[in-house]
């Protein structure tokens, strides 16, 4: 008897503890994650891009303006550790400072198309029927559109170019193969069983939604957003290149490697491998979080 | 001493103290009328072939604290019985084309979707053949059963999961209170099936419908599944209606049968009788088909051909081309449930000579 009351109220504060959480999935994920060293290093390369994004001037005291043409195309070492530009500009110090476009574009953007691709994907797959004729036929309709192509038009068509119209076309033509994959998923998810269970114990369609058919249908959701940081990322790059993304004194690492790139063959190496390296790094550690998140997440893979 | 003997009580409160205010009532159901009365129940699907007549008139009520059990091949319509009852067939492709499905005096088919899903879980509960594939994955046993107390009674997380791991102790999984937190992977085939069973009586139902529960178990594993079931209903005076294949499955748990053949009631009675001397061909031959350690060695008796294909019913009796008593009046003449002793039918033309045979 004194045995089980003390196991109660053990469970008692226990349960307190975790406070109920959501089944403590995430609290079991985050001790998982943290074990992980993949994990631990990919994240804390994703915090210092961050601090490059958010607070440049904590790492350089050079601003990007300061040139000196007298010191233009330096190789690394003396002063400049990334070398100079063309221009006589700190690599180093445009290497920081063109994280921020970079990142926030490539962050946003794919938050942006996980959740409206992701959003119509389940409501495509999950109502069927017109909803999902419609919704389908509307991202063939996109999908048919070449990427390169199409954000060429519409970035033309805009009076100015920036940051935003940048965002806005990657986000119009990008959230199409999400709304696949989703939709997908929630079509295969949707006739298992223990979503007619949930149906049977009274759940309404918002409740199955966001309690059985998202969590299962988050895993595709994931890999595919870490896989689509890296993409954003050359999409800006290319769009920048091709002289319709931002528009210069605006940095960016994807104007770098767009310069770097021409210059690399003529004996400056240096102007493409630092913007390339900052941006292959990011976009890996990016995957790997994606990654060990997905594991993390799925129960049976315990 | 005295403060952890109160919180063990309210580890187990008056639960229809605590409960919120009963979201069913105004709807008009009465306790007193009968539990369940299925009239006349059609089903029909509509594909690409012509219209499926997935359930044709089934006829059947169950009473407080009673067990019926509905026997039936693959297809006969028995799971899409208890999908209609329960409201969640796939609409469209199924259209429920008449009859009416009456709880405790109210008809389930004209409540509106809201009351409906109210129903669901309160009034009725259901446990699925295969558990497994039931729980879901990426959530913990505690927190899918916790899920309806949210949903239904607005609990807060932590009385929720309080109370569904009291459910897994009446379940009699062991350390329940350490199990609440465990994957449904992490469970065994028979602790799955009673997780399930403690979803489906959560929320104290009045009728519990377990379609094929014990179908993907060992048989050991299914006897005790079946005594949890028989132990549940009779501690809560629930009606228990008990859908399979298996003949042997019922023998010992159901007060009545239903036996079903492509989408009709073929046969009702209660079960000591219909085991006795069944009266519709059908029955018998399933009787007959079951093996026998007596009959070792000897060829067992099958029921010849297949069920009929449900969107071209053969005419008359859908049994006859299957039927060793098939006579012309067969072909023609559909067979009414006729009256063969009191509370007894059989919709064969027939019944007699079977009877005696």
């Amino acid at each position: 008897m004194s045995d089980n009351v003390s196991t109660v109220e053990l469970e008692d504060a226990s349960a307190q503890d975790k406070g109920a959480a959501t089944g403590s999935l995430w609290s079991d994920a985050r001790k998982q994650l943290f074990r992980s060293p993949v994990f631990v290093v990919a994240l804390l390369i994703v915090l210092v891009v961050i601090s490059w994004a958010a607070f440049p001037s904590l790492w350089t005291n050079t601003s990007p303006e300061h040139c000196v043409l007298m010191e233009n195309r330096q190789p690394p070492g003396n002063g400049h550790i990334f070398g100079t530009t063309v221009l006589g500009c700190d690599m180093y110090t445009h290497v920081i400072y063109g994280a921020r476009p970079s990142i926030v574009i490539a962050v946003l953007v794919t938050g942006a198309t996980a959740l409206v691709g992701g959003g119509l994907g389940i409501l495509s797959g999950y109502y069927g029927g017109w909803t999902d004729t419609i919704i389908s036929r509307l991202t063939d309709v996109v999908l048919g559109l070449p990427f390169i192509l199409g954000a060429l038009v519409f970035l033309a068509l805009l009076q100015q170019q920036n940051i935003w119209t940048v965002m806005f076309v990657l986000i119009v033509l990008g959230w199409t193969s999400m709304m696949r994959i989703v939709r997908g998923t929630v079509i295969a998810l949707r006739d298992q069983d223990f979503v007619e269970a949930a149906r049977a114990m009274g759940a309404k369609n918002s409740w199955i939604i966001f309690k059985h058919i998202l969590p299962n249908a988050l895993s595709p959701i994931i890999v595919l957003s870490t896989l689509y940081v890296g993409t954003y990322v050359a999409a800006e790059a290319t769009l920048t290149f091709l002289g319709v993304g931002l528009q210069p004194p605006a940095i960016s690492w994807g104007i770098l490697i767009a310069e770097g790139q021409g210059l690399a063959v003529s004996g400056l190496p240096h102007l493409l491998v630092f913007p390339s390296v900052a941006l292959i790094l990011t976009v890996l550690s990016f995957i790997m979080l994606g990654d060990s998140l997905r594991d993390a997440l799925d129960p049976r893979g315990r | 001493m005295s403060t952890s003997a109160e919180t063990m009580t309210m580890g187990d409160p008056d639960r229809a103290a605590t409960r919120r205010k009963d979201p069913l009532a105004g709807l008009g159901f009465d306790e007193s009328a009968p539990l369940l009365q299925v009239r006349d129940l059609q089903v029909e699907f509509h594909t690409r072939e012509g219209v499926a007549h997935a359930v044709n008139g089934v006829d059947f009520e169950v009473h407080a604290g009673q067990t019926l059990g509905i026997l039936g091949e693959s297809g006969c319509g028995k799971s899409v019985t208890s999908q209609a009852i329960m409201g969640i067939l796939d609409v469209p492709p199924a259209k429920i084309a008449g009859g009416q499905v009456i709880l405790q005096g109210v008809d389930l088919l004209k409540l509106p979707e809201s009351s409906r899903r109210q129903v669901r879980g309160n009034r009725i509960g259901m446990v699925f053949q295969d558990a497994l594939s039931s729980l879901n994955p990426v959530f913990s046993v505690g927190w899918q059963l916790a899920e309806q107390f949210r949903m239904h009674w607005g609990y807060s997380k932590g009385d929720a999961k309080k109370e569904a791991a009291r459910l897994l102790d009446l379940v009699g999984i062991p350390d329940a209170k350490n199990r609440v937190d465990d994957f449904p992977h992490q469970f065994s085939g028979g602790m799955r099936q009673r997780v399930m069973i403690a979803m489906a009586l959560a929320l104290d139902p009045v009728l519990l419908i377990a379609d094929e529960p014990t179908t993907a178990l060992d048989v050991t594993v299914q006897a005790q599944i079946m005594r949890l079931l028989e132990e549940m209903q009779q501690e809560r005076n629930m009606g228990l209606i008990l859908i399979t294949h298996d003949m042997g499955v019922v023998a010992d748990v159901a007060d009545q049968i239903c036996v079903m053949y492509a989408g009709k009631v073929v046969e009702r009675a209660d079960v000591v009788s219909i085991y006795d001397a069944p009266a519709h061909p059908y029955t018998k031959a399933l009787l007959e088909s079951i093996p026998r350690v007596d009959m070792k060695g000897t060829k067992l008796a099958s029921i010849e051909g297949l069920p009929p294909n449900l969107t071209k019913l053969p005419p008359g009796c859908s049994f006859h081309p299957r039927c060793g008593y098939a006579k012309d009046v067969c072909r023609v003449d559909e067979p009414p449930l006729y009256e063969v002793a009191p509370g007894r039918r059989s919709a064969c033309h027939f019944y007699e000579e079977v009877l005696s045979s």
